[in-house]
């Protein structure tokens, strides 16, 4: 089982429909076209170390996919605001993760879009 | 034949202050190569190992580090495991230092 | 020099307030040591071989008297009272506690300091010439760039998890005393029909496989910088291998998949984020550019500097060695040397910091640099102020004259520290510094750059040194390769290894070996070491290093 989290804090998994998965190897002119009007896309992170899926993400947005976009594995509290700047809208964790750094260390990063150097310099 | 077992010590550092320690024999940490329990026997030394990872609350980068008896304990075999025991040759600070201040024992 | 606007400080508290945080929360058993070890890395702390480590920051090498001050306070207070100064142009503790770097970030925040990204597998500190805004021979003053850099970087949300470390160097000048060929990316500023832009290098680094960058872009204009820098470091982010840590830097990338592949994807994801910049970082950089004005230069007669010149032999041979010609012709610029002989490369004591922020304050309009040759610089002094900036670096221990030659060497921590090494390497440096002089040849020698690594990553850049020295363990055994003929600068080059290794006790007698076939050699004493080593090849000085008739020194 797994925690959804969001800017508000842990929830249980609420989407129902299709999702499309892409995992962190793909190549970058497949990655688009996979998306493409997917309700939802789910970005696999193989561990919290690898952060290709923040450059995946970040393309994904700027290639104008509006959908939901989840990043799915491993990631720590300390890595939400990385993921939510990149384009995610969510973080989907496992249970022992969520046990370990529980809700208020997440919330601790909700101000994800406080400090952002990158967004100031882009404009 | 199976290949003999170099002894070891188990050591790692300390999580909070960094510095080096071993393991004793009671399986309290000591920042004193000479104090650690010399390990003879390679599936005694792994267990020590699994007993050390399983205390990341007190100590940090546990392993098993070539060791051979000596008259006042176990010495280092490798000139790395020397250097922990002892401290930077380019000034007098770490271990070599602690021992002139009596702070050997924790 | 760059004043923190209430975005940075804001930040910088943020950031210091979050690894307090971290710290707590991996005392506390929320996060795992391989879970906290990236974050604190991040925040530039090391877990070395005696101790912790805390790299700090000092962006493209440039810092206050004032910010030096704060690092002599945390030297005494937290630390073993001296600090050293890295070939990142950074300073590293090596004896703080983890429950105390909490509060030493807070008092680096106190003088707009920190520790953030000189560390783990993110953008680091960018560096750059130590020079800067001094030198005669720079087109533009590289560090407003460099400070662009630093900003856009920081806490950059897709660049933090990189496949491994990732190192800018920009330089002004066609000299290159930033080694910008020996990095991830280097920059250099070049002009083209009057309009100042960047060429820009990419896939170099020493390390295990050593590479010189290659061009991608001749002529960059500066305001696409930041989307091409972008476009680099994600096409990397993607395209650089994850499953081997030592095929991991740009450089193998670029080597792998070939310069024309790479440029090809980086051009098309530049295309596509090109146009997501509105063009505000212009704004951002002309605001940060203000801030870099060089000081109202004073205007006193050189007279009493001329009078000392003349009377005074040791005043003299300091000139000769640690001044150089700065852009104002009253003016010069200062390399004090952390090199003295015997000492270790790159260190200085709290009290030594105190006196060069002093010196800073009260004739080099409260300015330093830290070299990445491990020295520090006072860019502007007035040559009427040199002769009572001498006296005070006397009476410290800081008035070496020794830059450029042979005891001016760049050296790691080595085994004495770093956990990552194979062998001592400042040992080594001590003994090469006091043997030469003990002998009287370092003179004769002339400039010579010698630089040491303790292990394979080469963060003692030996490969590019005109002598390079590799520390390794050969079977529980210390022994040290040697390499001949690299060079940094615009005539970058990576050096051969001579043959086998020598032992510890082998080096300076085999260094000797060589320098003395140099010094029979040459054709007249203006002819540097590399300068006859690249008229004569690798084989006398290896004939002098294994052959039979080498002589016994």
């Amino acid at each position: 089982m797994s925690v959804i989290v969001r800017d508000d804090g842990f929830h249980a998994e609420d989407f129902a429909g299709t999702a499309v998965e892409i995992a962190s190897d793909i190549k970058s002119d497949e990655l688009v076209q996979l998306a493409s009007g997917a309700d939802m896309v789910r970005i696999l992170f193989p561990s919290f170390s690898d952060g290709r899926g923040f450059t995946l993400a970040r393309r994904l947005r700027d290639a104008g996919y509006a959908g939901r976009l989840r990043a799915v594995g491993p990631v720590i509290a300390d890595q939400y605001a990385m993921a939510r700047r990149s384009g995610f809208d969510e973080v989907e964790i496992p249970d022992d993760l969520a046990a370990r750094q529980p809700e208020e260390q997440w919330k601790f990063r909700a101000d994800w879009r406080a400090h952002d150097y990158r967004a100031r310099m882009k404009g | 034949m199976a290949r003999k077992f170099t002894p070891k010590v188990l050591t790692a550092n300390d999580l909070r202050l960094g510095d080096v320690v071993y393991m004793t024999a009671s399986g309290d940490w000591t920042r004193c190569h000479a104090e650690a329990e010399l390990l003879e026997d390679e599936a005694d030394a792994e267990l020590r190992l699994l007993k050390a990872h399983g205390q990341s609350g007190i100590v940090v980068g546990a392993y098993l580090a070539d060791a051979k008896a000596g008259p006042d304990g176990p010495e280092p075999v490798h000139f790395r495991e020397a250097f922990r025991s002892r401290g930077p040759s380019n000034y007098d600070l770490g271990k070599q230092a602690d021992s002139k201040r009596g702070t050997a024992h924790v | 020099m760059y004043e923190y606007s209430d975005f940075d400080e804001a930040f910088v508290r943020a950031r210091a307030a979050q690894f307090r945080q971290q710290v707590e929360r991996r005392l506390d058993g929320s996060l795992t040591e391989e879970e906290f070890r990236p974050l604190r890395l991040m925040n530039g702390l090391y877990l070395q071989l005696h101790a912790y480590m805390l790299r700090i920051a000092i962006p493209y090498g440039t810092l206050s008297a004032g910010q030096m001050r704060q690092l002599a306070m945390i030297a005494e207070r937290w630390d073993e009272g001296y600090g050293h100064f890295t070939t990142r142009q950074n300073i590293q503790f090596n004896w703080p506690k983890l429950v105390d770097v909490p509060d030493i970030i807070d008092a680096l925040a106190d003088v707009q300091m920190h520790a953030i990204q000189t560390s783990g597998n993110t953008i680091r500190n960018t560096t750059t010439d130590v020079f800067a805004g001094a030198a005669a021979d720079e087109i533009a003053d590289p560090r407003p760039i460099a400070e662009l850099i630093r900003e856009w970087s920081t806490d950059h949300a897709e660049f933090q998890f990189l496949p491994r470390k990732f190192k800018i160097a920009i330089t002004g000048t066609e000299a290159d005393r930033a080694v910008i060929r020996a990095h991830d990316i280097g920059l250099q500023l070049v002009e083209k029909d009057g309009e100042i832009g960047l060429k820009v290098l990419v896939g170099g680094g020493l390390g295990r496989t050593p590479m010189l960058g290659q061009v991608i872009r001749d002529f960059l204009p500066v305001a696409d910088l930041l989307p091409y820098l972008e476009a680099v470091i994600s096409t990397y982010n993607l395209m650089g291998r994850r499953d081997n840590k030592y095929k991991a830097r740009i450089k193998i990338t670029v080597f792998e998949n070939g310069l024309d592949a790479f440029k090809a994807a980086v051009e098309e994801e530049f295309a596509r984020i090109r146009p997501t910049f509105s063009g505000v970082d212009q704004e951002i950089l002309r605001v940060i550019a203000a801030q870099f004005a060089p000081p109202a230069f004073k205007n006193d007669p050189v007279d009493s500097y001329e009078a000392a010149l003349s009377v005074d032999p040791v005043f003299r041979r300091w000139v000769a060695r640690n001044i150089t010609a700065h852009k104002v012709e009253n003016h010069a610029i200062v390399t004090i040397s952390l090199k003295e002989h015997g000492k270790t490369p790159g260190d200085a004591t709290a009290d030594q910091m105190r006196v060069m922020a002093d010196l800073a304050d009260r004739y080099g309009y409260g300015e330093l640099r830290i070299s990445h040759e491990q020295n520090v610089v006072l860019p502007h002094v007035a040559k009427a102020d040199l002769p009572a900036v001498h006296a005070e670096l006397l009476r410290a221990g800081l008035a070496t004259a020794n830059v450029g030659l042979l005891s001016d060497m760049i050296c790691c921590p080595g085994m004495d520290y770093c956990a990552l090494a194979t062998a001592r390497s400042i040992p080594v440096a001590e003994n090469l510094a006091t043997h030469f002089r003990d002998i009287g040849l370092e003179d004769e020698i002339g400039n010579l750059k010698i630089k040491i690594s303790g292990c394979i990553n080469a963060c003692g850049h030996h490969h590019i040194g005109h002598i390079g020295i590799l520390g390794l363990d050969r079977a529980g055994v210390e022994n040290y390769q040697i390499t001949l003929g690299g060079d940094a600068g615009p005539q970058a080059a990576i050096g051969d290894k001579t043959g086998p290794g020598f032992a510890y006790d082998e080096v300076v007698p085999a260094i000797e070996r060589i320098l003395r076939a140099y010094l029979a050699l040459r054709e007249s004493p203006a002819e540097t070491f590399i300068d006859a080593f690249r008229r004569l090849g690798a084989a006398p000085f290896k004939e002098a290093l294994y052959g039979e008739n080498r002589d016994a020194a």
